[in-house]
C-alpha cells in the first residue's frame, strides 16, 4: 500500500513516519497541508509536532487545513488513517475521532519509554513525548468506546504518565480505519533504537487500504 | 462590534495549571485563594456577532472540554 504522510508547518515527525511506512513493507510520500488531492495515495499518516505552533490548542488550526478535508473524505470511505501524538490531537479536533487531549497532569512534558497493551494482548514498548497528551472523554463516552472496543492501546500498569482516563493511549473510531494514540511508534521501528514494537501499529491498520 | 471571549475548562475536569497556581499562592504570602481556574481570553472585532457563536463551537473552544463566554464591548 501506499501511504501519505501530511506535513504541516510545525511538523517535525514526518520524516521518522515515512520511514517507518518503508520499514513495514509499503510506500509513502509526504503531502504538504495545502494539497487537497489525495489520490494515489491508500492510507494517511498525520505525524506528530507542533501544527501551525499548537496556538489556540493542539490541533486547533490544523483540522482546517485542505489536506485535512481529504483526509476526512478517506476516512469516511473506510480508508487507513493513524495519528500520532500531535496528529491524534488533530484527529480528535476534527472529530474524527472521540475525546480530547489536555495537559498533562504534572504539567511537565514528559519523554520516555512506555509500555503499552494492544487489544490482541501484545505489551509494545514505544517512546512518548508530550505535553499534553492526558486522554479525556466523559464518563459515558468512555463506556461507549470500551464497550465498542475502540480503546485501541492502553498504558500499561505504572505507565500512564500523564493522567489519561481509563490508561487510554490510543483510540480508534466505529470502523477502525482511524487510529490515534500519543505514543510514537515510528520511533520504534529500528532494533538501534531499542524497540521495534511500533511497527505493529502501522501493519495493524494496512488491511483497511 | 467588539466582543471578548473567555474560554475556561469545563467544571469537574482536573485543571493542573490551576491547582499550581492555586498551590503556589500560600508561599507568596496570599492565604485563602481557592478554585482557581486558568483559562483563555481572545478579543475580536467581528462584523456579524450572530455568528460568534458558532465560531467559539467551531474554533475557539472545544466544547468537550471547555465552556466559552462571550462579552460584548
Amino acid at each position: 500500500m501506499i501511504w501519505g504522510v501530511l506535513q504541516f508547518p510545525g511538523s517535525c515527525d514526518e520524516r521518522d513516519a515515512l520511514n517507518a511506512c518503508e520499514v513495514v513493507g509499503d510506500e509513502a510520500r509526504l503531502i504538504w497541508h495545502e494539497e487537497r488531492d489525495l489520490s494515489g495515495v491508500d492510507g494517511v499518516v498525520v505525524p506528530g509536532g507542533f501544527s501551525y505552533g499548537d496556538y489556540l490548542r493542539a490541533g486547533a488550526i490544523a483540522r482546517f487545513s485542505p489536506a485535512m478535508e481529504a483526509v476526512a473524505e478517506l476516512a469516511a470511505a473506510g480508508g487507513p488513517v493513524l495519528g500520532i501524538c500531535n496528529g491524534f490531537q488533530v484527529l480528535c479536533e476534527a472529530g474524527l475521532l472521540p475525546g480530547a487531549l489536555l495537559r498533562n497532569q504534572e504539567l511537565r512534558f514528559i519523554c520516555r519509554q512506555a509500555d503499552l497493551l494492544d487489544d490482541e494482548g501484545n505489551v509494545l514498548s514505544i517512546p512518548l513525548k508530550h505535553g499534553e497528551g492526558r486522554f479525556y472523554a466523559p464518563e459515558e463516552m468512555l463506556d461507549r468506546l470500551e464497550a465498542g472496543g475502540q480503546v485501541a492501546y492502553r498504558y500499561a500498569d505504572g505507565h500512564n504518565v500523564n493522567g489519561s482516563s481509563r490508561n487510554i493511549a490510543g483510540v480508534r473510531n466505529e470502523a477502525g480505519n482511524v487510529v490515534g494514540l500519543m505514543p510514537h511508534p515510528e520511533h520504534a521501528v529500528d532494533p538501534l533504537t531499542g524497540s521495534i514494537d511500533g511497527r505493529k501499529v502501522f501493519e495493524a491498520l494496512e488491511k483497511y487500504a | 462590534m467588539k466582543a471578548r471571549v473567555l474560554i475556561r475548562p469545563k467544571e469537574g475536569i482536573l485543571d493542573p495549571q490551576g491547582k499550581a497556581v492555586e498551590r503556589a499562592l500560600p508561599a507568596l504570602g496570599f492565604e485563602g485563594i481557592g478554585n482557581v481556574h486558568v483559562g483563555r481570553m481572545v478579543e475580536l472585532e467581528a462584523e456579524d456577532p450572530e455568528r460568534l457563536d458558532e465560531l467559539c463551537e467551531k474554533l475557539l473552544a472545544n466544547p468537550l472540554i471547555e465552556d466559552y463566554e462571550i462579552q460584548h464591548l
